[in-house]
């Protein structure tokens, strides 16, 4: 039980990071402590916590994706192109995009995989053609006017005091949900954090490495195609510019969540506060309103830094102590 | 920190909008693009003095050119109650439902510098926006009036292709100078708004032109190229400002460098003061519950070298261009 409890410090402390951020913002300013920021968060950060969902995934296993914000990117273009010009019905063009996506991702864990090369330089690579993709397609934003677009866009729950529970941050809770439950009650949850581990002795054990490798970039791509859709919905167009950098932003927010960037120790929970961590500094620096925004990248920074550092202390600490070695998972 | 300050304004001007609005009482949130241009510096600059000449708690939010953090920016001022939110667009489309749920809480909106897609039309307030359509028209009548019946052969540095403004200055041009047949646009190429273009397409236009003995006149769609071409006309051994007369737009601190120094003849501003008319729409909006027009249109004002330009010089180059 002890040792349980002790594996989930870091999520702990992402969560007293939070819960202290919140608080200092509440004393500072009367308005904040509301339900309505509350929702915002959600709403606001709903693409960035589905894509870091994926992420966490990936860099579970001892890998990283790098082309998730292109993919974003490609997919408000080919939405807006699909349903506006070639008159797509919406739902449709979803279920296009999504397969297009898993395919994508299984192209690229695939190549990782039988071609032995780094995840850096394959996903690297996926980023520049998802965005040169996207940029062929048109330089323009195009707005989507479709029908079902303005009635997701306003369908919310009205929680009183200007609060809604809206359509993106409902999709963002169900896929973290969702991402929970496969990474810590699935075969394939258990043998992703084999993967991070060791490669070759996750493939001595029996479990087929191949095909877990291809999974995890296709999964982590089907999520940046519904962070995508997500997107799309919450600026209702799609632009070739949009989603520059998430990626960044993405692994900031799983490595803040307490996942170690080695591998084979994470949390998908842990990611989503680190989201809201982000999301929480941008919201106070504009209830500031005097602050340069860039402080807000600064401020991540720092945060990485101290988690970073957090995490090796915890690590040598564990090792002092004769405890399991780390980056191996519990069996 | 100001925090007990900010606290409370915040919480005054929420309590005392019912009893009658004071400027002072006003807390306004500014959903700014970036820092791009040193244009949009002296923008931020500008509009955070204007709102403290008029005692209003204002809030900027710079959005590092993306749109998804303007649309985060709108929700947090939403949330916190402010006034009223201004918002430079960095894209037209997108905004609707943001803009619906300002509506909903009764906050008006007001666009500066840029226009959103039309089926936002009733979900602001007013937009505060140059014409550029106008500007280039400055431009052209300036020309004429100035050269008289003499004839004039003009060589234009256009903007960046496919740049709206460039399209609508050159067009502006072209309306001012039409009533004159002996002011004529012999050259036309682009310069792409930059001073090294400027400057390179310049070189061409006097080589081309017999050493630049032809040109009277030299018109480009900023500022900065013109910089570019007043270097390459001193090198070809030519006057900028009485050999060859210039006008262009934008009024940057360089070209009245420029203009004391007697080697510029005009410029036509594009005010970065976008802020100022929206202020004054916002407190009367308040105040007196007067609806402004929905296109607020700034003034493009033409400076000379009679309108002291080192004094020019001064106040500007401090703001951020």
């Amino acid at each position: 039980m002890t040792r349980s409890l002790s594996r989930l410090m870091p999520v702990f402390a992402t969560t007293a990071v939070f819960l202290a951020g919140f608080l200092i913002c509440s004393l500072a300013y009367p308005n904040f402590a509301s339900l309505r920021v509350v929702m915002n968060l959600l709403t606001d950060n709903a693409f960035l916590g589905i894509v870091a969902v994926g992420m966490t995934f990936v860099i579970i296993s001892g890998g990283i994706d790098l082309s998730v914000g292109s993919v974003i990117g490609f997919t408000t273009v080919f939405l807006a192109l699909a349903i506006e010009r070639w008159g797509v019905p919406p739902f449709a063009a979803f279920l296009v995009i999504l397969l297009l996506c898993a395919a994508f991702g299984a192209a690229m864990g695939a190549t990782i995989q039988y071609f032995e090369l780094p995840p850096f330089i394959v996903t690297l690579a996926g980023m520049f053609l998802a965005r040169g993709l996207s940029f062929l397609m048109s330089t323009d934003s195009i707005p989507i006017t479709a029908d079902l677009y303005s009635n997701l866009s306003d369908h919310a729950i009205r929680l009183g005091g200007g609060a809604r529970f809206t359509v993106p941050a409902m999709v963002m809770l169900a896929i973290v949900a969702a991402g929970m439950a496969l990474l810590h009650l699935t075969r394939f949850g258990a043998n992703v954090y084999a993967l991070g581990g060791s490669r070759t002795a996750t493939g001595l054990m029996g479990i087929n490495v191949a095909r877990t490798t291809v999974l995890i970039y296709t999964l982590s791509s089907v999520l940046a195609g519904l962070s995508g859709i997500v997107f799309s919905l919450y600026t209702s167009s799609g632009y070739s510019l949009s989603a520059v950098g998430v990626e960044l932003d993405a692994i900031a927010a799983v490595v803040i969540g307490g996942t170690l960037l080695s591998g084979g120790y994470g949390f998908v929970f842990g990611s989503f506060l680190g989201v809201l961590i982000q999301g929480l500094i941008q919201t106070y620096i504009s209830f500031d309103g005097s602050l340069s925004s860039w402080w807000a990248k600064i401020a991540t920074g720092f945060l990485l830094f101290t988690f970073i550092a957090f995490q090796q202390i915890t690590l040598h600490m564990a090792r002092r102590s004769r405890l399991r070695p780390a980056g191996v998972a519990q069996p | 920190m100001n925090f007990k300050a900010l606290l409370l304004a915040t919480a005054f001007s929420g309590a005392l909008v019912s009893a009658g609005v004071h400027a002072a009482d006003l807390t306004i949130g500014f959903s700014q693009i970036g820092s791009e241009s040193g244009w949009r510096a002296a923008e931020t600059t500008v509009s955070k003095a204007e709102a403290k000449k008029r005692n209003i708690n204002f809030k900027i939010a710079d959005a590092q050119q993306k749109q998804e953090n303007q649309i985060k920016a709108i929700r947090s001022f939403i949330a916190q109650g402010v006034d009223a939110i201004f918002l430079a667009p960095v894209v037209s489309t997108g905004w609707d439902s943001v803009l619906k749920e300002a509506k909903e809480a009764n906050i008006p909106v007001v666009l500066l510098d840029r226009d959103i897609d039309p089926s936002g039309k009733d979900l602001y307030l007013t937009a505060v926006t140059s014409d550029s359509v106008h500007e280039g028209r400055v431009a052209g009548e300036w020309l004429v009036k100035t050269v008289g019946a003499k004839p004039c052969n003009v060589v234009e540095l256009q903007g960046t292709v496919g740049a709206s403004v460039a399209a609508n200055r050159k067009k502006g041009f072209e309306e001012g100078i039409a009533s004159a047949p002996n002011v004529k646009i012999v050259r036309s190429q682009t310069g792409d708004f930059t001073r090294a273009k400027g400057k390179e397409v310049m070189e061409s236009f006097i080589k081309a032109e017999g050493g630049g003995k032809n040109i009277c006149a030299v018109y480009a769609h900023n500022d900065d190229m013109m910089v570019g071409a007043i270097q390459a006309m001193k090198e070809a051994g030519l006057k900028p400002g009485s050999d060859v007369l210039t006008v262009s737009i934008d009024a940057v601190p360089d070209i009245f460098k420029a203009m004391a120094a007697g080697e510029a003849n005009t410029t036509v501003e594009l005010t970065p003061n976008m802020a100022g008319p929206a202020f004054d729409a916002i407190i009367a909006y308040k105040a007196k519950g007067t609806v402004p027009p929905k296109w607020i249109q700034t003034e493009s004002k033409l400076y000379t070298a009679a309108d002291n330009p080192q004094a020019i010089y001064d106040s500007k180059k401090g703001l951020g261009y």
